[in-house]
């Protein structure tokens, strides 16, 4: 039971890293179409905030994922 | 045109890479012999556990598997092959023992289950547990398998079986899980995988740095002109623009995080090589982030710690409730999220993987059909390659991403603010 809840958390956490990432891909794809010669810095840029993005869903996932075993 | 000329290359190499993803799972699986026999804790009396622990049960637990296999035992497997690895353990008030854990005797291909206990010690699954009863006899003796009831492991020893210690949780027992009475100290198979790509980085270097010096001014050649652009991608895209002027400092430090932890990631796909999951060990990581930490907080200036206690510009009331706690809170939690990403990322795509693998072994009702076996390997093979693909991605963006956040740290410890 604790487990099917926890992978519905871990399902909800990946919809919110979802809607982060895909935002922040989007975007970058306008920005390059913008201004095409910051391609390098738009890209490194897009993938420090995709990893910081990133990181508040894995904790949701370590924890949700973790969590069944544990208890 | 290409597509024609390359493709008895491409095809061949498919069909070896092919080959290399399903082999190991083959080797290991298709003689799942397990002594693990889940008693139904209740029913069952403790002398009951022993008959269970003897006979082989081929049950598939796709779970227990990955499980497994993203572990970190006592000995080594390079394809579906077992070789022992130096057990280095320590119990206080009793001392240092010293052995290698081929004296658990266990099989040469199969999962690490040992068939005698040393020094009260037993071999489970790989990894090293502790007989609880002083009385187990310390000496080599023959054991008939380790048992498991519930959350409780047992050995059996002469038909009895003799509790074991629980093993660590991450929490040293807080929360209920188990601490051992013994301090673990061996040479796993994380640490053997750490040392041989320690080895192989200081070669790689130790090699382009020789060809620097004797190439001087020439363009790179071979392994340069691989290494060079890593280099400088680091050095120009991370190091330059986060660090300033002062760059040349702090590069050596991020060039070894970078590249250690790329190799260990790469180090850990290689299908034959044992796989070993070095860098989705929450251990590992939490010793690359707490380097990062002390790293960042020695070298933060007057500037950095005061934006951390005493905000500058805003009320003071407001600092003393919300702002100090949460900015100290912060200097913890920039290490932990580097910490958990890095282990996340990598773990998450090991256990993809050996999920997808397990398919061949679920749809083949753990060998019983062929067929559904073959289904299963249709269904798994491509799905697999697919994730080691990405894998491969994550590899290095995790490794760019860790050394990218690392820089951004230290870059906003050491600048001098203007205000």
């Amino acid at each position: 039971m604790i487990g099917s809840i926890a992978a519905i958390g871990m399902g909800l956490a990946v919809i919110g890293a979802g809607i982060g990432i895909g935002n922040i891909g989007a975007k970058a794809m306008e920005a390059i179409a913008r201004q095409p010669e910051a391609v390098g810095d738009i890209r490194a840029n897009m993938i420090l905030m995709a990893a910081l993005v990133e990181g508040a869903a894995l904790i949701a996932i370590i924890v949700s994922y973790i969590l069944p075993v544990a208890a | 045109m290409n597509f024609s000329t390359k493709f008895p290359i491409n095809f061949l190499f498919s069909v070896l890479f092919l080959l290399a993803v399903t082999y190991p799972s083959f080797g290991q699986h298709e003689n799942h012999e397990t002594t693990h026999s889940e008693a139904s804790s209740d029913e069952h009396h403790e002398g009951d556990i022993c008959a269970h622990a003897g006979h082989h049960e081929g049950d598939f637990d796709p779970a227990s598997t990955a499980f497994h296999h993203i572990g970190n035992p006592n000995v080594y497997s390079i394809g579906p092959f077992n070789f022992p690895l130096p057990c280095i353990l320590y119990t206080p008030g009793e001392g240092l023992e010293i052995f290698s854990s081929g004296k658990f005797e266990f099989d040469f291909q199969g999962h690490g289950e040992g068939h005698k206990a040393y020094k009260g010690y037993v071999l489970d699954a790989g990894t090293v547990r502790k007989v609880i009863d002083p009385s187990f006899p310390r000496e080599q003796v023959e054991i008939g398998g380790v048992a498991q009831m519930g959350e409780d492991y047992f050995v059996c020893y002469g038909g009895h079986p003799y509790a074991l210690e629980a093993r660590s949780t991450m929490d040293g027992g807080l929360f209920g899980g188990g601490r051992t009475s013994f301090y673990d100290f061996s040479l796993t198979k994380n640490v053997v995988s750490m040392f041989l790509v320690f080895a192989f980085l200081t070669w790689v270097f130790f090699t382009v740095a020789k060809s620097y010096r004797e190439r001087e001014g020439k363009a790179p050649k071979g392994l340069q002109s691989f290494m060079e652009p890593m280099f400088l991608f680091i050095q120009d895209e991370v190091a330059k623009p986060f660090l300033g002027e002062k760059y040349a400092k702090y590069q050596p430090f991020l060039m070894a995080l970078f590249f250690f932890i790329l190799g260990l990631n790469l180090f850990g796909q290689i299908p034959f090589f044992g796989g070993s999951n070095v860098t989705g060990n929450l251990a590992f990581t939490m010793a690359v982030a707490l380097f990062t930490f002390f790293v960042v907080n020695f070298n933060g200036k007057k500037d950095y710690w005061k934006h951390v206690l005493w905000m500058p510009g805003v009320p003071a009331a407001i600092k003393a409730v919300i702002i100090t706690p949460v900015e100290i809170l912060g200097l913890f939690i920039k290490p932990f999220t580097l910490m958990l990403r890095l282990f996340a990322n990598i773990t998450a795509g090991h256990i993809v993987v050996l999920s997808f693998i397990g398919l061949i072994f679920i749809f083949g009702n753990s060998g019983a059909s062929i067929g559904g076996a073959s289904l299963g390997a249709v269904v798994s093979v491509p799905l697999t390659i697919f994730m080691m693909s990405i894998e491969l991605l994550v590899a290095f963006i995790q490794a760019f991403v860790f050394t990218i956040l690392t820089a951004s740290y230290i870059g906003a410890a050491i600048e001098e603010h203007h205000h």
